[in-house]
């Protein structure tokens, strides 16, 4: 195993997932507990992201709910029109009674290909414009993590108080149909959680090409001696916000697909404590680390499921001991025990400094 | 102006940090080719005018660096205008190797599609500062993990392949071994060549080897300027040293 070639391990290693995730668990779960798994993915998305602005960027993205809800909302908007069809307006809209005709920024997400580009770039497009103020201000650490919070908050509030038309503290709900596919049918689910899968793989390709390019370099020393980076001519402004707006999108592709997978939208899932929720999944995966963050969402998203089925109530608890261990103990994450067996274990016959720089990001990786 | 093409021209500088003056109206030229040592007794300023020239600190007056005015961009900009600086404490990115470190400093002109692809080889630049200061056979070892000595002299290769032509060095040889210095040394000699050097040192040992021109600050102005034996000779410097802190110069004797 540790004679394998990087490459040959990278190789393995998205293989393994791929067989993990499109073969064995389709296989081995029942429907419900595969689309529970496909809402998970979602969750891991975001880790994805938040694992290359937090872990690599040291940036704290203590607000991403407002991403994934804005991929969300865009994709939610598209289907509640799609499902009552040309000219209506959303069944929520009619019950409340307060508008004669759907309003005017709700028109064009009627058109699929601008929602389904909305879910990207929307979010993409706010991580620039908050990100710009914020980084060349030089806002950082808690000052930026308290920031992103807020922001959560304000969005939170923003769409209970227009109930009229975001549905209020409902959301947007009894979404039937994806794209012209009903929702209700387990096969058609099934896709919804293939085509999340397949989403999550390619952006942990996309992700761990960044780590390994000269940006990723960049990012790290940034993380580490912003000044330096500055005396070297660079705007480390510029460097934090490409991480930033990369896990906005994937965040808010994640907030899309969710939508699909589990037929709802709503203020109590994007915020604050949706928001926390996704970085204690990514700091108990290891945040460093590509594929921590995802293990760590699964885990953590797996374990509310079956901890708050049997004792209701005491997940909370749970979840805060967990973090707390995570954070004073191990704050690589499980990612970092391989990694630390690892060199145990090669400390014994010869202490050697790797051969290649990048061996160690790849152990880091293959963690 | 001919005579200060590619060199450092500082007129009027002057910092003021809460009403209190760090740099009180410095004038200071230095030459391309020159290694100018700056030294001065703790609080003369010293680093504070390395911190206006490369931008940390906000200052007035000029400092001019051959045709291009410094004061009053932001730091990153002065960097790219070929000024490059180093730190009391070494400020490298440890968690990256020795050859990650040299690239990212020699990177800043980087197109976006070349810095989203991987490192194929090492760059020319790189290999050729890795050779001069020494580190080719480290070059895949964690930064964190070198000696003090091998951090300062990454440091200074990261100048280099930032092509600096400007280099101001903060206590270089601060806690380095009798070797290490001896190599530090040698070093500036052949960085010096082609560039502009301006060393702040409390190693007088040091200084008497290495330094082609010494200026000294005392209480944010400067004090004397000339060759190591003409500031030596200076009574106004020995009366500073000597009155106030008599160890520098005793010390700089026996080390």
């Amino acid at each position: 195993m540790t004679n394998l070639s990087p490459r040959t391990r990278v190789w393995l290693g998205f293989g393994l997932g791929a067989v993990v995730l499109f073969a064995a668990a389709p296989a081995l779960l029942t429907d419900f507990r595969l689309s529970l798994l496909a809402k998970y993915l979602c969750f891991a998305i975001v880790a994805v992201g938040i694992g290359l602005a937090w872990g690599r960027g040291g940036l704290l993205t203590l607000g991403q709910g407002v991403f994934f809800g804005l991929g969300g909302y865009a994709m939610a908007m598209h289907l509640k029109l799609a499902d009552a069809g040309e000219g209506n307006m959303p069944d929520f809209m009619e019950l409340y009674g307060q508008l004669d005709e759907l309003p005017a920024w709700w028109a064009p997400f009627a058109n699929p290909v601008f929602a389904l580009a909305a879910t990207v770039l929307l979010p993409m497009l706010v991580a620039f414009g908050l990100g710009s103020l914020v980084f060349r201000r030089r806002v950082r650490g808690a000052y930026f993590a308290i920031l992103s919070q807020a922001l959560a908050a304000a969005m939170v509030i923003l769409l209970i108080g227009q109930q009229g038309t975001t549905g209020g503290t409902n959301g947007l709900t009894d979404i039937e149909g994806f794209f012209g596919y009903d929702l209700d049918d387990p096969v058609n689910q099934r896709m919804v959680y293939f085509i999340i899968a397949g989403v999550l793989l390619a952006l942990l390709a996309l992700t761990r090409q960044l780590m390994h390019s000269r940006y990723g370099e960049l990012l790290v020393a940034v993380r580490d001696s912003e000044n330096r980076v500055r005396f070297l001519g660079y705007n480390p402004a510029n460097v934090k916000l490409v991480a930033y707006v990369v896990a906005a999108g994937m965040a808010g592709l994640a907030g899309a697909l969710f939508v699909p997978a589990v037929g709802i939208i709503s203020p109590a899932l994007i915020g604050i404590v949706p928001s926390i929720e996704f970085v204690i999944g990514v700091a108990v995966g290891g945040r460093a680390a590509l594929l921590g963050p995802v293990l760590g969402a699964v885990a953590v998203a797996w374990a509310k499921t079956a901890l708050s089925e049997r004792f209701p109530g005491t997940w909370t608890y749970l979840q805060g001991a967990m973090f707390v261990l995570v954070v004073a103990f191990l704050p690589g994450g499980l990612a970092s025990l391989w990694g630390m067996v690892r060199r145990r274990r090669e400390r014994q016959p010869d202490a050697t400094v790797p051969a290649d720089g990048d061996r160690v990001l790849v152990q880091e990786v293959a963690a | 102006m001919s005579e200060t093409a590619g060199g450092l021209r500082i007129r009027g500088l002057r910092v003021v940090f809460d009403g209190f003056v760090a740099v009180d109206g410095v004038d200071l030229d230095v030459e391309p080719g020159d290694i100018r040592f700056l030294i001065g007794p703790n609080g003369a300023g010293k680093t504070t005018l390395v911190d206006a020239v490369t931008g940390l600190v906000k200052a007035t007056g000029s400092a001019r660096f051959g045709e291009q005015e410094l004061l009053g961009r932001d730091v990153h900009r002065v960097a790219r205008l070929g000024v490059g600086r180093t730190f009391q404490t070494a400020a490298l990115f440890e968690e990256l190797t020795v050859l990650q470190n040299l690239d990212i400093a020699a990177g800043a002109g980087r197109s976006p599609w070349t810095m989203l692809r991987r490192r194929g080889t090492v760059p020319d630049d790189v290999a050729q500062a890795l050779e001069t200061i020494g580190l080719t056979g480290r070059r895949d070892v964690l930064a964190g993990t070198l000696a003090h000595g091998q951090k300062q002299w990454l440091e200074i290769g990261m100048l280099l392949v930032q092509n600096a032509r400007l280099l101001l060095l903060d206590e270089p040889v601060a806690g380095m071994s009798h070797e290490e210095r001896e190599a530090t040394g040698e070093l500036l000699g052949k960085v010096a060549s082609d560039r502009t050097v301006v060393v702040i040192e409390h190693d007088m040992d040091f200084l008497r080897r290495f330094a082609r021109t010494v200026t000294v600050l005392h209480a944010g102005k400067v004090l004397s300027e000339g060759t190591v034996a003409q500031v030596q000779a200076d009574p106004k410097v020995q009366e500073v040293y000597l009155g106030h802190t008599a160890d520098a110069v005793a010390q700089g004797a026996e080390a």
